[in-house]
């Protein structure tokens, strides 16, 4: 099989194990690319991929857009800060006024769960969430998951736990789907504020003692206090919760075995992680932001090939 | 139905890649300089006979070789119903300012040997590239291309098929040709 059976990624849910397959295998071909000494394929030539951030980002955002530009499409870029949404536009219409001009593709991140989804139900083009709100953030999953395949030859009858704040999370909803589709085992860690009251429903069980999670655990996947998300206080303060659910070097090497540990970034040093942890063997955080283009690539080309000419 | 002709049978196949070889060998000399480059995915496979010919005539066991993938090269993206599959690449040798010998099965229109020319290129300058094919469909070319070393010359109309089988277990080298009768 060599195609996709959607023709937008939107979510991790909608996909088929086999299409998280096909983008791993294609991303394998990608990221020899981008290591060779010309990192550019012409491939995209006649894409044209607008990136539209309704919401602060850096490392998605550049991350996409270097993924566009190594295949070689036109890449527009827009943010909501410098546009006319601030004049009181709509969605659709910000979008379709873009895709006036001719755009085949559209990245997109918004704060609202489910817009990705919306545009794809009202506009003419292929579209990639790059996050909605606490919703999915399909392509961090998939690059998480790439990232752990190639640490440890495979994401079949892992054990992963997600720490933190799962609740604002939309990294650990797709991460969730994704690894379980792959056939790995998933569970939570995180004060029992930040966990969603649901959660056992998708077959996740929670922890609220880190050290026993990460003795269960092959690979712990740390996320981010979301402070911006946050309206009221889910705990007492960030000193006390590092105390709790923050991963330092002592906890790591009291263990019986050596972990994995990642973390999609912005990482807050010395609140979830200690500088160590950060900068140790054990992390993969650096390989996980350079097969986030490799991925990302491997995405936007399967798409694009089901654009129709 | 589909008729099948042979057109090169086992033992021709081996003089034909025992040509090839002293050929390569009359021009490159002790191969310092060059490196033989199988094109994904059926040059490959021909690149490697060729080479282990060589190795086998001229005793040197240290002839550069790799293979290239040009998936993402290709002219034909989104043209096609599915996207093509991209293959395993291994270019481990420097080629710059090297002799390269792209070798591939069939040569019919040319589009490949393009997209092989500039995936080679993201790999650096080479001083010279030259064409190895093993069957020259030589009408119905797309693009001014012509190969410097050539197994055997077809003349075959757009609806035959020219397949070249490698030697596998029971089955021996062979190239036939395919016709569809209602063509």
């Amino acid at each position: 099989m060599s195609k996709l059976s959607v023709d937008h990624l939107l979510g991790i849910k909608n996909l088929k194990k086999k299409d998280i397959e096909l983008i791993f295998k294609t991303a394998d071909n990608f990221k020899r690319i981008i290591n060779q000494p010309i990192k550019k394929v012409p491939t995209l030539r006649d894409i044209t991929i607008a990136n539209l951030f309704f919401e602060n980002s850096t490392r998605t955002r550049l991350s996409f857009e270097l993924a566009e530009k190594r295949l070689s499409a036109d890449v527009v870029n827009f943010s909501s800060a410098s546009s006319s949404v601030k004049k009181g536009e709509t969605l659709i219409d910000t979008v379709n006024n873009i895709l006036a001009m001719k755009v085949d593709m559209v990245v997109i991140r918004h704060p609202n769960p489910g817009s990705a989804e919306f545009l794809s139900r009202n506009v003419n083009a292929s579209i990639v969430n790059a996050g909605d709100g606490a919703h999915e953030h399909p392509t961090q999953a998939l690059l998480d998951s790439f990232s752990i395949r190639e640490r440890l030859g495979k994401v079949e009858g892992k054990k992963i736990v997600i720490i933190g704040d799962i609740l604002h999370s939309r990294v650990a909803l797709s991460n969730i789907y994704c690894l379980q589709k792959l056939g790995a085992e998933v569970r939570v860690c995180g004060p029992s504020t930040l966990i969603p009251k649901y959660i056992e429903s998708l077959g996740v069980k929670h922890f609220s003692d880190l050290k026993e999670a990460l003795n269960w655990c092959d690979v712990a996947n740390v996320l981010r206090i979301q402070l911006e998300r946050q309206d009221v206080n889910y705990f007492p303060s960030l000193r006390e919760y590092s105390m709790v659910y923050g991963i330092n070097k002592e906890l790591l090497d009291s263990l019986d075995k050596d972990i994995v540990v990642m973390h999609p970034g912005p990482i807050n040093r010395g609140v979830e992680l200690s500088s160590d942890v950060a900068d140790s063997n054990s992390a993969i955080i650096l390989d996980q932001v350079e097969n986030g283009v490799a991925v990302r690539m491997a995405v936007m080309y399967l798409l694009a090939g089901k654009l129709k000419k | 139905m589909k008729m099948e002709k042979q057109i090169v049978s086992s033992t021709q196949f081996g003089i034909m890649i025992e040509r090839l070889a002293h050929q390569l060998i009359e021009n490159h000399s002790d191969f310092s300089e060059t490196i033989l480059v199988g094109v994904q995915p059926r040059g490959v496979e021909f690149a490697n006979r060729v080479l282990e010919k060589l190795t086998e005539i001229s005793e040197n066991k240290n002839i550069n070789s790799g293979s290239l993938d040009i998936t993402f090269f290709r002219d034909d993206f989104g043209r096609r119903e599915e996207p093509i599959e991209a293959q395993e690449l291994d270019m481990n040798v420097s080629i710059e300012g090297k002799r390269v010998v792209l070798i591939d099965d069939v040569l019919f229109t040319g589009r490949s040997v393009r997209s092989a020319m500039d995936a080679l290129m993201s790999f650096g300058r080479p001083k010279q590239v030259e064409l190895m094919v093993l069957i020259d469909r030589r009408l119905k070319r797309h693009l001014p291309i012509q190969p410097n070393y050539v197994g055997k010359t077809v003349d075959s109309i757009l609806s035959e098929k020219v397949i070249v089988r490698w030697k596998s277990g029971e089955s021996e080298d062979e190239i036939i040709l395919l016709k569809s009768d209602n063509e």
